[in-house]
């Protein structure tokens, strides 16, 4: 039980630092990197939580893929910015303030929440024991049976994404060599060669 | 010392803080912005997933999935729409952004 506490505020600790360095830090390199620590610590809240799955999911989905991405265009662009940072301090007293009274709010709710009786009633699928079953089986016995059109929905949005992704960053370059497969098929010998009579002393011009 | 339900509340209410934070201190940054989107997506998560574990209810980890899903399509849909907007006008500054004011 110590352990669990233990591991619980590292976890949560580095995760909250590393957000604040997210949104404060100079260089958006170093954003994508302390975003990657973020997710890497809250994929360690997921393991405390009993969601191994989510967890892994949440490495291989977010450090694996979108922070890779984050990285890969913000070492693309060639953009100055320090001067993207202009303003920063201007913005710095609303910014505090508003996050402020959103995070008093916040913790008020947490601090005077309380869980209804009839919330045990209404759970429609309940944990199983972590002898009986795993989570990720849990997990897939849920997804694929009850909620299988929201899993195909999803499936569904990531399509979209990536074509949308595809056709809003590709381009033709007019200049560009390409090879057409059906020229190359529709030769045949008299569009080939040509045959020359070259003239003794004149070569070709 | 044990760990509750409020513990798992509070990271998730200072995580969300820290996105919104972020969308008002960088509010040049159209980068730092999707990141800090990230952060409120991944604050939102901790959430359902605390609440499912705490409530013994598995189909709060379905929907973190889901959210999961729409986070990532997101984000490459943002950032392709931020190469090529830098291919248009060869700047991010959310400021330049204006083309269809009028």
């Amino acid at each position: 039980m110590i352990l669990n506490a233990i591991f619980f505020y590292l976890f949560a600790g580095i995760c909250v630092a590393s957000a604040l360095m997210v949104v404060t830090s100079k260089n958006p390199v170093h954003s994508v990197l302390f975003l990657i620590l973020a997710f890497v610590n809250a994929a360690g809240l997921f393991v405390l939580l009993g969601a191994e799955f989510l967890a892994m999911i949440l490495i291989v989905v977010y450090v694996g893929a979108v922070a890779v991405l984050f990285l890969f265009v913000v070492m693309m662009l060639d953009v100055d910015f320090a001067e993207l940072r202009q303003g920063f301090l201007n913005y710095l007293p609303v910014g505090a303030l508003i996050g402020a009274v959103l995070l008093t709010e916040l913790l008020i709710v947490v601090g005077a929440w309380a869980i209804g009786p009839w919330v045990s009633h209404a759970i429609t699928s309940p944990i199983p024991a972590a002898s009986a079953i795993n989570n990720t089986q849990a997990l897939g016995l849920l997804l694929y049976t009850r909620y299988v059109y929201y899993f195909q929905a999803a499936g569904m949005i990531l399509l979209v994404a990536m074509i949308g992704a595809i056709v809003m960053t590709l381009q033709h370059k007019p200049g560009a060599k390409r090879q057409s497969i059906s020229a190359q098929v529709a030769r045949n010998r008299t569009s080939a060669i040509d045959i020359v009579k070259v003239k003794a002393g004149q070569g070709l011009s | 010392m044990s760990i509750g339900l409020g513990h798992y509340l509070s990271v998730g209410a200072i995580l969300f803080t820290l996105g919104i934070f972020g969308i008002f201190l960088n509010r040049k940054n159209v980068i730092v912005i999707l990141m800090s989107i990230e952060l409120i997506l991944l604050a939102v998560n901790v959430n359902l997933v605390a609440f499912s574990s705490f409530l013994g209810d598995i189909v709060g980890q379905v929907y973190a999935l889901i959210i999961l899903t729409v986070a990532a399509a997101e984000s490459a849909i943002g950032l392709a729409i931020l190469v090529a907007y830098y291919r248009n006008r060869g700047s991010i500054a959310v400021e330049d952004i204006n083309l269809m004011k009028g």
